[in-house]
């Protein structure tokens, strides 16, 4: 469970948002939406503790996300504007490279991740050749690859096509349906057929 | 304790797979350090004395400007493509993954140096009883090197010009290991103990060790937000 609790966020001398305050409960997903420039990636970077907001408080079960420290961070997967992806690694190198600078990853997961996104066709291949699509696929591809109770998700479906959306789509159900959560980005809206999804729009 | 010594082998292990795919990245120090060492007998001319002298000298400033030249390496890429965010979400202390990065610069850009340095070293007529000292200096001096560069690598991560910011941030703060490491090399050229020279270098790598990581990590916090 997440709590934010008043938080308010600023770029340079420019307020973000004031005094927000939600919670995400398990099997929950919460779509934030807003125009441009609203604060979405900054809000979802400052849940991962990669900025610093101005004011508030953000708890994970009920305990600040700055005291839980290095522990908070084995609690969610972020997948961000920027893939991660480096463009000498083939695909499951890749995969392998994130899930270790946690412990030692399962080699049967990041095949089968990469089966699941149909990425199979470029195991061999360095990362670089791959579309954009494709590389935001292989980002996303790292959601399979750890168990992780919160997913943080910074627009996961920009350039994805019709097919790739529905697997996500998909994914993300299935995760909420295991007690998962997750907090989204996203301009398209989502199309889960029931589930506990919540809208959060940084307008007003 | 298992999961961190997993997670600094494994990032040492992406690094180098990675710089072994882009071999330019690391061969182009490498060969600006040779270029540069065979510059000076060209231009001071062949003098075996005068170039016994500046040996030592030579040597170091070509070793450091070569560090410098390779710095950018260190976090650019990794930054550009969101690698360094994952980095820094990981669930361990910034600090000591940053000692990896650091560890994994050393193994492509320093120990290289410190290898190819007596070759060089014979073509500017450094006496055969120095260069034993010679690659002890640059052993102990190329990590500090790497170490403080990553301070001024992490600060100018993302700014237009920050190659230049850079060098200015790191020069400064690189001349006490020069001082010593190229003081080292005269004292054994001639004939005398360089062993005061190398105790207060390793004293520098201790230090840097402790602190520079710690900066290292903080500064990268800051280029991240």
């Amino acid at each position: 469970m997440i709590d934010v609790v008043n938080l308010s966020c600023a770029r340079g001398d420019r307020t973000l948002f004031r005094e927000l305050s939600f919670r995400v409960q398990a099997g929950e997903l919460l779509h934030i939406t807003g125009a441009n420039g609203a604060g979405k990636t900054t809000l979802l970077r400052t849940l991962c503790g990669l900025t610093r907001p101005i004011e508030g408080e953000i708890r994970w079960d009920g305990t600040d996300i700055r005291t839980h420290g290095d522990d908070y961070r084995m609690r969610f997967l972020y997948v961000g504007h920027l893939n991660g992806v480096q463009g000498e690694l083939t695909p499951p190198e890749n995969l392998r490279a994130t899930a270790e600078l946690t412990d030692t990853a399962d080699a049967t997961r990041i095949e089968s991740a990469l089966t699941r996104l149909s990425l199979d066709a470029y195991h061999d291949f360095p990362a670089k050749i791959l579309s954009q699509g494709q590389k935001r696929r292989l980002a996303l591809a790292r959601l399979l690859v750890r168990e992780r109770p919160l997913w943080v998700l910074d627009e996961p479906l920009a350039a994805l096509d019709v097919q790739s959306i529905e697997t996500i789509t998909d994914i993300l159900a299935e995760h909420l349906e295991r007690g998962g959560m997750a907090i989204l980005t996203s301009h398209q809206a989502l199309d889960f057929g029931a589930g506990n999804v919540r809208h959060l729009s940084l307008e007003d | 304790m298992a999961a961190l010594a997993h997670a600094i082998t494994c990032i040492v292990r992406r690094d180098v797979t990675v710089a072994w795919r882009r071999v330019h990245d690391v061969v182009l120090p490498l060969v600006f350090f040779a270029i540069v060492t065979s510059l000076f007998p060209l231009g001071v001319g062949p003098e075996p004395n005068l170039l016994r002298e500046l040996a030592p000298g030579v040597l170091w400033v070509a070793a450091l400007l070569a560090t410098m030249l390779s710095l950018n390496r260190l976090f650019a890429n990794d930054y550009a493509d969101g690698t360094l965010e994952l980095l820094a979400l990981a669930p361990h202390p910034l600090s000591v993954l940053a000692i990896a990065k650091v560890a994994s610069h050393w193994l492509l850009t320093g120990l290289p140096l410190v290898l190819m340095a007596p070759l060089l070293a014979l073509s500017l007529n450094l006496p055969d009883k120095a260069l034993a000292t010679l690659l002890y200096s640059l052993l102990l001096g190329t990590p500090v090197l790497s170490l403080i560069g990553a301070i001024g690598a992490a600060l100018t991560l993302g700014l237009r010009g920050g190659g230049v910011l850079m060098s200015a941030l790191v020069l400064p703060l690189y001349t006490p290991v020069l001082i010593f490491g190229a003081g080292a090399v005269a004292q054994a050229a001639n004939g005398q103990s360089a062993e005061a020279h190398l105790s207060v270098l390793a004293a520098f790598l201790a230090l840097a060790l402790t602190l520079a990581p710690w900066a290292t990590a903080a500064a990268l916090r800051v280029s991240l937000d």
